[in-house]
């Protein structure tokens, strides 16, 4: 549906988007990652045709953005970041003048305008100009404003930001929902947002792609290690570690604070092997207190914390 | 076309919608007002020459505050994106701007029609001037507009748009009388440029092309620039 080739923006001389290539296809939730001035929110409006690329190839459907820009915004519907919309309107004014410009008759179509409203929460908020209101309600307007023309394609440039976490939950599931059968580009920074959403992330750091997998995939191939936490009660740090630090697939062992006279440790495991066995014949052999026992996979935001490490 | 017009009735309409269209037609009526009937009476002439004769320099300060908002908002609070992110062109956008902009320009001429009312009321008023500054006044306003639209295409500062639009529709007006101490030919040339000259020829009621195509030519050129402005915005 969409494929992105090479994309490059500068700015003067600043690159802020350096030779991004990636494809969405028909019916994916793509979330779109990375720390502040990666290069999303950039990258985003070129993909919407607001900012004209340095260089680089963007197709959406069977259009070109260089010749047929008219033709994909036509099918696109794009929410910016923090919904900027005119303050002086009434919502369902401007909702009209949206639907008008998207040519669905003079006036718009009020049915679906309704029903766009239905499905964002807004229709209690209809003749209340939007300058006055909250910013989730605003959020929502936005999304409403990208959504009129049930378009193949959606744009969100961080549409969760500023909401509370019912409207966060509620904003989700109209992305998942509106998923199953249009392509969605949506950029975050939160992790679990991505997590809980997207069929697919794309990681940007510093204007270049770093990762680009199924949210699945990335935690085998880059989350690959586990960590074991481990809660002792009566044990000497000097013996614990000496005991289990030898157990082959140990990589790490590292002490935490105490808590309550327990000991708290984190050993980082080998992809290899899995030491959990050997573990516990060893814990079982001493007059320990095993209080606590559990296995972590790398999540998605380590992944990210890794990928994204200056330097 | 469709979505100039569509973006254009927006426009209009949000100047009502805020305070900017009362305030700013309120403060044409008192100024126009008050030069015109002041003298008026002294003068004792059933005529409208007054009225239009200082209409380009008001025209020069209200038409920049009329336009002043058109781009310059958009950019500040970043609707810009979310309109050029709608199936629309640069042109429908700023043909609709530029429609609601000389609209809105009639409207708030629409109540100085009680002017000649009144004077005719007087004494005996030739309509032929008046309708000719009538029509003159919306091709400048229009020139003006287009001059303003310019200025707020430059910046995302409101009152940036309105300076700058206010100095080149004030040089604009005045710049045959700025050059009176430049040698005759090139004096004259500059009597060409000048908006006023242009509006005071149609105002005495001589409809003539050279004088339309001048605010035309000033039309274009302004909408052009606002073009290349948006451009380069990128």
């Amino acid at each position: 549906m969409i494929r992105v080739e090479n994309l490059t923006k500068y700015y003067d001389d600043v690159c802020a988007v350096d030779r991004i290539s990636f494809n969405v296809h028909q019916g994916e939730i793509l979330g779109l990652l990375g720390p502040n001035g990666a290069g999303k929110t950039t990258t985003l409006r070129m993909l919407t045709g607001f900012l004209q690329p340095s260089s680089g190839r963007i197709q959406v459907g069977d259009y070109s953005i260089e010749s047929q820009l008219l033709e994909i915004k036509k099918n696109l519907g794009y929410l910016p970041e923090s919904a900027p919309l005119y303050h002086d309107m009434l919502v369902l004014d401007y909702l009209q003048f949206v639907a008008e410009l998207r040519g669905m008759g003079a006036g718009g179509n009020i049915d679906r305008i309704r029903e766009v409203g239905d499905l964002c929460g807004i229709n209690e908020v209809m003749h209340q100009p939007i300058g006055e209101l909250s910013k989730g309600y605003r959020q929502r307007v936005g999304l409403a404003h990208a959504m009129m023309n049930d378009p193949e394609v959606l744009v969100l440039d961080e549409p969760t930001s500023g909401l509370d976490p019912n409207q966060i939950v509620e904003i989700r599931e109209i992305i998942r929902r509106i998923g199953k059968a249009k392509t969605v580009v949506f950029s975050t920074h939160i992790l679990s947002e991505a997590e809980a959403t997207c069929d697919r992330v794309i990681i940007i750091h510093h204007g270049k792609v770093v990762a680009d997998s199924s949210t699945a995939r990335l935690q085998e191939t880059l989350g690959g290690r586990n960590q074991i936490h481990l809660t002792l009660a009566g044990a000497e740090a000097a013996a614990v570690q000496q005991e289990l630090a030898a157990v082959a697939g140990v990589a790490r062992l590292e002490v935490l604070d105490p808590v309550d006279d327990a000991l708290r440790l984190v050993l980082t495991c080998e992809t290899s092997r899995d030491p959990r066995a050997e573990l516990y014949q060893r814990i079982r052999r001493t007059d320990w207190t095993l209080l606590e026992f559990h296995q972590e996979t790398l999540k998605l935001e380590d992944i990210f914390r890794e990928l994204t490490k200056e330097g | 076309m469709r979505h100039a017009l569509c973006i254009g009735r927006k426009e209009f309409n949000a100047y009502f919608t805020s305070p900017i269209a009362y305030i700013v037609i309120a403060i044409f009526l008192l100024v126009t007002g008050w030069f015109f009937f002041s003298t008026f009476f002294l003068l004792n002439q059933a005529n409208l020459r007054n009225f239009f004769g200082l209409l380009p320099i008001i025209f020069a300060f209200v038409v920049p505050a009329v336009t002043m908002r058109l781009f310059a908002e958009e950019f500040h609070i970043g609707s810009y994106e979310t309109l050029l992110t709608l199936p629309v062109r640069f042109n429908d956008v700023i043909l609709g701007k530029f429609a609601a902009a000389v609209a809105f320009v009639a409207a708030m001429l629409v109540p100085t029609l009680a002017y000649p009312v009144a004077v005719a009321a007087l004494g005996a008023l030739d309509w032929g001037p008046v309708i000719g500054g009538y029509v003159g006044a919306v091709f400048l306003g229009a020139a003006f507009a287009a001059v303003g639209l310019f200025a707020s295409a430059l910046t995302r500062n409101q009152i940036v748009a309105f300076i700058i639009g206010l100095a080149i529709c004030f040089g604009l007006t005045l710049v045959d009388q700025m050059a009176f101490f430049l040698p005759p030919a090139v004096s004259l040339v500059f009597s060409f440029l000048a908006a006023d000259v242009h509006f005071q020829n149609i105002a005495k009621g001589i409809i003539d092309t050279r004088d339309l195509i001048y605010f035309l030519s000033v039309c274009f050129i302004g909408l052009y620039a606002t073009h290349l402005a948006l451009r380069a915005r990128d």
